[in-house]
């Protein structure tokens, strides 16, 4: 009995230390956490530094910015890989910007309820397909379409990336889109409606460009998906690293930096000059997308829009 | 041109732009499964690839893929939600918390072969884990966790303040009401975020090709340490490396990758709308 007064007074100090100190335990743990994720980004940088940096040592800087990307004779010109990468991505901007921007406007004006609730899905599915399946498909699909209406050796091409990208690239860009629409308030609409204007002319004239900043966020995130999407554009566009010389390059084939990396790391030994050169072209990548996503992220917090849209 | 005419051009295009953006999708899905479905039998899921990957199945690699995303979500998971319990809950409005927010966002644009390169570099050589299901499960769990923040913190923020306000003044400590009250009520948001995470994490290649994925290996793997085939990579072998590759088995396979990122896919939904119906508050 005594005993079990003694041990009952003492455990409401105990419990109470103990639960303090789960307290402090439990914040430090989740502020933890909450700076892994800087040191993370740290980490990439850190990583992809130590290994890419001694490219720029062991290869000539003329080397590096010439137009041959023959790496069994060393050459290292990146210029073929970064154009080819600028090309697909230009070409599925020109196709998914007016495309994602359209569909966007559609869905939120015109689709009655009922249909947008089917649109919707259907884009989130369209963001969740692999895109080793969005390549495959080009591959045994879209190519040969390509070839028999273009009249092209194989089809496996430029173009085929860039539309491969512009898919990919969509959801991203209907979504921001859409919101950035949403967020233009009512009493714009209903100024240009009250002076007159119909429909088209109030969408056209107060609604889009007073979301203009929006969708400029849109196509950064847009730009910055294609820009370092791997699987699909290595299975379509034809891997042969050229320079493009004009339009036609188009619907020639190409060589993108992320398809370089992705084809060749497998067959380099670790640590070769080769090795090097691959992880530069991932600083150059890395740095490319850093950028975009910066911009994207300032012109979107200026706006104040829903964060986790350049997490999607 | 009348103003109204111009109106019913613009219109019909913008419906046009709609159909050409969503009919790709159901043809895409449609093809697949036409062509796919034959191929689909117990034999095909359940034995190892056989001659070359010509024939046989494809069980190692779906078996590789589910162990991959289970070790997303084991990496994901406590980070990403420990992240977003921070954010949401104790963080500031300082420098701090300004700088995790934009490591968040730079996290979710690196592309996902840049993150092969990192896994290789950091967690295959530096680390010394080799090629395996550790380094990949590693990767694949970083390149989740801005989805998995994102989508946490959202959920938990979803909680009504009342609720902490009530858990305090009847003496809970701030862990106790999080853990007792904000994160049971966060929990299908949070749920639904790592689903939607795991998806994303099951698709991918790049980020497996250098740190654990292997062309050919019949046999499941023994532990952590051990390499793995997976889906999307076998995928991607057998529709580029393999010349003579039977259509079925390649359209096969690009089916059962796709259901199953769809279904992971369907999963969310269905958890996000049923416990949002439920909801009281």
């Amino acid at each position: 009995m005594a005993i079990e007064q003694q041990a009952a007074t003492h455990a409401v100090p105990v419990a109470r230390r103990r639960r303090l100190r789960g307290e402090t335990a439990a914040e430090a743990l989740v502020r933890l956490s909450g700076i892994s994720v800087i040191i993370f980004v740290v980490l990439v940088f850190v990583f992809l530094a130590r290994e890419g940096i001694p490219a720029f040592f062991e290869v000539e800087v003329g080397n590096l910015l010439g137009t041959r990307w023959y790496p069994t004779v060393g050459r290292y010109g990146l210029l073929p890989l970064v154009t080819g990468s600028l090309l697909v991505t230009a070409g599925a901007v020109l196709i998914s910007v007016p495309l994602g921007l359209a569909a966007a406007i559609y869905m939120h004006e015109l689709a009655p309820a009922w249909l947008r609730e089917i649109l919707k899905p259907l884009i989130e599915i369209l963001a969740g397909i692999p895109s080793v399946v969005l390549g495959f498909l080009g591959m045994i699909a879209v190519a040969p379409l390509l070839r028999e209406h273009l009249n092209m050796p194989t089809g496996l091409s430029a173009f085929a990336g860039s539309v491969m990208l512009a898919y990919m690239a969509l959801p991203t860009i209907i979504s921001v889109s859409d919101d950035a629409i949403d967020a233009v308030p009512r009493s714009y609409r209903d100024a240009s409606l009250a002076l007159g204007a119909n429909h088209w002319q109030t969408v056209c004239h107060a609604v889009v460009p007073a979301a203009r900043s929006g969708i400029v966020v849109a196509v950064m995130l847009g730009i910055g998906r294609a820009i370092g999407e791997t699987m699909a554009v290595l299975m379509v566009t034809g891997n042969a690293a050229r320079m493009p010389d004009g339009l036609s390059a188009l619907f020639q084939p190409v060589r993108t930096m992320t398809a370089t990396i992705a084809a060749e790391m497998g067959e380099v030994a670790n640590g070769s000059v080769h090795y090097h050169v691959l992880f530069a072209i991932g600083i150059v990548l890395f740095l490319i997308t850093f950028l975009v996503n910066l911009l994207a992220s300032v012109l979107m917090l200026r706006r104040g829009t829903r964060r986790d849209q350049l997490l999607e | 041109m009348s103003r109204g005419t111009k109106q019913k051009l613009a219109f019909a295009l913008l419906t046009a732009a709609a159909v050409v953006v969503v009919v790709p999708v159901l043809l895409v899905a449609g093809y697949i499964i036409w062509r796919g479905a034959g191929a689909i039998s117990l034999e095909f899921l359940l034995s190892a690839p056989r001659h070359g990957l010509r024939e046989g199945g494809i069980f190692p690699a779906a078996i590789g893929t589910v162990i991959l995303t289970l070790g997303t979500a084991i990496v994901a998971l406590p980070l990403g939600v420990g992240a977003a319990i921070y954010l949401s809950e104790y963080a500031r409005d300082d420098l701090l918390t300004r700088l995790i927010r934009m490591a968040i966002i730079n996290l979710a644009g690196i592309p996902s072969v840049v993150y092969g390169l990192f896994g290789l570099g950091l967690f295959v050589l530096f680390l010394r884990c080799g090629t395996s299901i550790l380094a990949g499960s590693l990767t694949l769990g970083l390149l989740t966790l801005p989805v998995v923040i994102s989508t946490a913190e959202e959920a938990i923020r979803a909680v009504p303040q009342s609720f902490r306000v009530v858990s305090v003044s009847l003496g809970g400590t701030k862990w106790q009401t999080i853990r007792h009250l904000v994160l049971p009520n966060a929990l299908p948001g949070i749920i639904t975020g790592v689903i939607l995470g795991l998806e994303r994490a099951a698709g991918e290649t790049a980020p497996i090709l250098f740190t654990v994925a292997a062309v050919y290996l019949p046999r499941l793997p023994r532990s952590v340490f051990d390499q793995t085939m997976a889906l999307p990579y076998h995928l991607f072998v057998i529709s580029t490396q393999v010349p003579g590759m039977p259509m079925t088995l390649q359209f096969g396979t690009a089916l059962v990758l796709l259901a199953f990122v769809l279904s992971l896919n369907a999963a969310a939904t269905i958890i996000r709308s049923h416990f949002r119906r439920r909801r009281s508050w």
